[in-house]
């Protein structure tokens, strides 16, 4: 059986989450075939891809063509400011010479630490929100504006409040004293909390021995895996910032869910928590899907809430493939290597997104 | 027509679980209102005010606390921001009109395939085009310059604006666009007698879309632009942060003077942002 309901969600995982957007205005259907040929529009119909030629020569080159020159630039010599476009041997030495280092392995572990936390938080965060605000009790548009609003901030400016708010000196150290949590501690017997947050270089759940003892080549890495201290507050700041989003594709994924649905769901003896649990949620899927995706490729390319924020990190704790093609290209001016810290990046976003654009453009 | 969930009556609680809905919202609402203050507050102090112990203090006076020093350091690096999102925004919003009219009404062989090479343009790390892009403005002598950022700007811009008016068009029946051609409007005039007055709520959405993406831009603003005298705000501000010389009151109030033009339209025009974030948002 086929939902109403689950066609219009499932236009959540569409390329444009528009479609499942309240703007009806802006979601797309496909208009196949409407553009009949005809003899006396034949000149029009040439004219089309002649009056789109100038953009796409320009996403050619500037998309396209750039990518493969970065690729080559991976694979070259050009080690140093003077430019040197000679292949380096043997071939892919740069990726050997990047997978090597210690910093690069770090990079590795916390993308994929801050892409977990920041995706579980932000998307939970996200539904519990717009199921709340689903309720539409007073005040829920005031709410929504409020939770939405840091998405219209710059990552600098989240960078360098959340920064403020995290220095140990000040910020939420002072708040754990004033509102009597260390107090409480004390007075259980445990030790005040203090916490390092960004200037705190330790991993927490380090895997090294545990993993160790099934893949022996985890105990030759010089890295702990596991979640690096400095990173929880990164993925608070950015949770901060980017929560609303998630919690408005949920709002607009609610919105394309049939009143009725509910209706019969209530009228068959469901009550409000099993509508919730066994209809609503289900049919959410598909946007959740768009989400984690949409999230997934910001989190993976996360550059300036770090650079603002923490920049490397004590130990390279918060250090990412954004900064470090940042430091490499720019400061260290080694280009090659910044290349191929860009190229990996390039790969990993688009192992999410390729498949995504592939299913949402067959379907039109 | 369906009806905008952002505009919907609201209920008074009836149960407990309401109530408790409620609280849980108000002390979300908190949090997410917490950063605000500390920057405001923070901002609104004097040197002297500024200690870390009583940063979640109220200033104990009013007056222009960091401020002043703020505007005077950052206001021509927001003449910046303006100079590079206002002509950047007009440009990539008509052009993607006129590509997204083009891919929704005049389909041709192998225009979805174009297309989505078109559209992978906007998730693509910036940094993997960044060597050749620098090296190809020194070429063309704007490297440095406030129009080779407002290009780059709108070359990237094409496929998130591409997009979003391309969703709209393809809503609009294509019986206006048949009429038009019974009569005898062609490919161009149907476009600017028929779309283009139709398309005033698309351009509002990306307008501010864009506007706010552009503006609030760091990676192309401090390498296309090395030097400071140009740097759009958001690198300013990181530099401000960045320098030991400068007090946390005139960052924090850097931070809300840099924040205030998309802050704006997200206070004004929420609806509309809402809109062009659901159409296909993508930050970073």
């Amino acid at each position: 059986m086929k939902f109403v309901a689950g066609d219009s969600a499932s236009q959540g995982s569409h390329l444009s989450p528009a479609a499942a957007a309240p703007a009806t205005t802006l979601s797309h259907q496909a208009s196949r075939g409407q553009v009949k040929k005809s003899r006396f529009h034949f000149s029009d119909q040439s004219l089309a891809p002649l009056l789109l030629a100038p953009a796409m020569t320009l996403i050619m080159i500037f998309v396209y063509v750039f990518i493969a020159v970065t690729v080559w630039v991976s694979l070259s010599r050009w080690g140093t400011l003077r430019v040197n476009l000679d292949l380096r041997e043997p071939f892919g030495a740069t990726y050997a010479q990047m997978f090597s280092m210690p910093r690069w392995h770090a990079n590795l572990r916390n993308v994929v630490v801050f892409t977990t936390l920041f995706l579980s938080l932000s998307i939970s965060m996200g539904l519990l929100l717009a199921l709340c605000l689903d309720r539409r009790l007073i005040g829920h548009t005031l709410f929504r504006n409020v939770f939405l609003f840091p998405y219209a901030l710059s990552f600098i400016v989240t960078g360098i409040v959340w920064r403020w708010i995290f220095n140990p000196e000040t910020g939420i150290n002072i708040l754990l004293d004033v509102l009597g949590i260390n107090k409480l501690m004390v007075a259980m017997g445990g030790p005040a909390l203090h916490p390092g947050w960004t200037t705190d270089p330790s991993v927490i759940f380090s895997l090294n021995s545990w993993l160790g003892a099934i893949f022996p080549a985890v105990k030759g890495l010089s890295i702990q895996l596991g979640i690096p201290v400095a990173m929880i507050p990164v993925v608070i700041a950015a949770a901060w910032q980017l929560t609303g989003f998630a919690m408005s594709m949920y709002i607009a994924g609610l919105a394309a869910i049939p009143h009725d649905l509910r209706e019969a769901a209530r009228i068959d003896g469901a009550s409000e928590i099993q509508t919730y649990t066994k209809v609503i949620i289900p049919l959410l899927r598909p946007v959740t899907v768009s989400t984690a995706i949409i999230l997934g490729h910001v989190s993976l390319k996360i550059f300036d809430l770090i650079f603002a924020m923490t920049g490397v990190g004590p130990g390279f704790a918060t250090d990412v493939p954004g900064i470090f093609v940042f430091d490499q290209t720019f400061k260290a001016t080694r280009y090659n290597l910044g290349a191929a810290a860009s190229v990996i990046m390039l790969l990993l976003v688009s192992i999410i997104i390729v498949p995504y654009l592939w299913s949402s453009l067959r379907k039109r | 027509m369906r009806v905008s969930p952002f505009l919907l009556p609201e209920t008074l609680p009836r149960k407990a679980g309401d109530y408790l809905i409620l609280l849980f919202l108000l002390s979300c609402m908190g949090f997410f209102l917490m950063p605000l203050y500390v920057m405001i507050v923070t901002g609104l102090k004097e040197v002297s005010g500024v200690s870390l112990s009583t940063m979640w203090n109220l200033p104990r006076q009013l007056s222009g606390g960091g401020f002043v020093e703020a505007f005077t350091r950052l206001s021509p690096n927001m003449g910046n921001s303006f100079a590079i999102a206002i002509p950047a925004t007009i440009i990539s919003a008509i052009w993607g009109a006129i590509n997204g009219y083009l891919f929704a009404k005049w389909k041709f062989r192998g225009s979805n395939i174009v297309f989505s090479f078109l559209v992978f343009g906007m998730f693509i790390p910036y940094q993997s085009i960044l060597i050749p892009l620098i090296q190809t403005l020194q070429i063309l002598k704007v490297y440095g310059t406030i129009w080779g950022l407002v290009s780059v700007h709108v070359i990237y811009g094409l496929p998130i604006t591409s997009l979003i008016f391309r969703n709209y068009f393809a809503n609009i029946p294509d019986e206006l666009v048949e009429a038009a051609r019974i009569d005898g409007a062609g490919l161009i005039r149907t476009f600017t007698k028929v779309m283009l007055p139709l398309s005033k709520p698309a351009f509002v959405v990306v307008g501010i879309f864009q506007f706010t993406n552009i503006w609030n831009d760091f990676l192309f603003g401090v390498t296309i632009l090395p030097n400071p005298v140009l740097q759009p705000v958001t690198v300013a501000v990181n530099n401000l942060s960045g320098s030991f010389s400068v007090d946390w009151n005139v960052v924090m109030a850097g931070a809300v003077t840099a924040a205030l033009p998309t802050a704006l339209i997200y206070i004004f025009l929420g609806r509309f942002f809402i809109r062009g974030l659901l159409a296909g948002s993508v930050k970073g």
